[in-house]
């Protein structure tokens, strides 16, 4: 029998961090995988939504970093874990409009300070750790039903 | 309209899909800023922007956007091109600036793909 805490899936994408190389191909990635599920195209595009801003913080900001992705019969958790230099003040990294980016990251088109709020906004739940030196923790989940 | 009108109305020069010029759409939202079009942006919308890096596809197949129109006459890169073609999303370039592209696209009847920003846009 399928219990609600049954693991349907359960990937870890590894992300280099601090290049803009490779970014998106997780969320690429992700959103295949979903799209093969058969899930609904609302969820898998706020997934994959999600799962885009959370990679592109890594690509930004952190040493290294991956991405977790778990689908249970009803939700669909994402977790963003890095290695970095961890965000100081998170209420204010929250706001709308705040930013800490770089020329090299406003020049592929980010650091508007939308980031976080984006990933707030397309997730029902939403969790962040952060610790000064360490890194960053991410925990979305989006309910499938 | 089709993409192949759209093309026609801004003179423009397609450098991904060829073979996808019947797609329908109706719809736009205008932006160099990524996170603004992760914001805002709407499925099936086209995408007109001024930047020309691999980070405008990545944004339109995560947010399914119809096709990608580049303004002011650049041209995307060939990292742009090669990723666009994998993910099968039109690349089209032209010479109009991001103003009167989205000028000449509305008086032809595609519309934004919200109105005001937080309210939804009603299609009937």
């Amino acid at each position: 029998m399928i219990s609600h805490e049954t693991v349907i899936c359960e990937k870890s994408f590894p992300i280099k961090g601090r290049t803009f190389e490779n970014a998106g191909h997780i969320s690429s990635k992700v959103k295949s995988m979903l799209q093969k599920m058969q899930l609904s195209n609302d969820v898998v595009r706020r997934v994959a939504m999600v799962t885009y801003e959370a990679e592109i913080n890594i690509c930004s900001y952190a040493e290294r970093g991956r991405i977790v992705l778990r689908v249970t019969p009803k939700f669909i958790t994402i977790e963003a874990i890095d290695r970095g230099q961890g965000i100081e003040d998170i209420e204010l990294a929250m706001k709308e409009g705040y930013s800490t980016a770089t020329d090299k990251i406003r020049q592929m088109g980010f650091g508007a300070g939308m980031g976080l709020a984006n990933i707030k906004r397309y997730s029902d739940t939403f969790r962040i750790y952060s610790e000064i030196g360490k890194g960053t923790h991410l925990k979305m989940i989006i309910r499938i039903v | 309209m089709t993409l192949k009108e759209v093309k026609e109305i801004l003179d423009a020069e397609v450098f991904v899909g060829h073979d996808q010029l019947e797609m329908e759409v109706k719809t736009a939202f205008g932006a160099d800023l990524m996170s603004d079009v992760l914001a805002f942006a709407k499925s099936g919308s086209l995408l007109l922007t001024g930047l020309t890096n691999p980070q405008i596809v990545r944004t339109s197949d995560v947010l399914d956007i119809a096709a990608i129109i580049i303004v002011r006459g650049k041209r995307p890169l060939p990292e742009t091109i090669q990723l666009a073609e994998e993910l099968r999303i039109p690349i089209l370039s032209t010479k109009y600036i991001l103003f009167e592209t989205a000028g000449r696209l509305y008086t032809k009847g595609i519309v934004g793909c919200v109105d005001k920003v937080g309210e939804k846009r009603d299609f009937s």
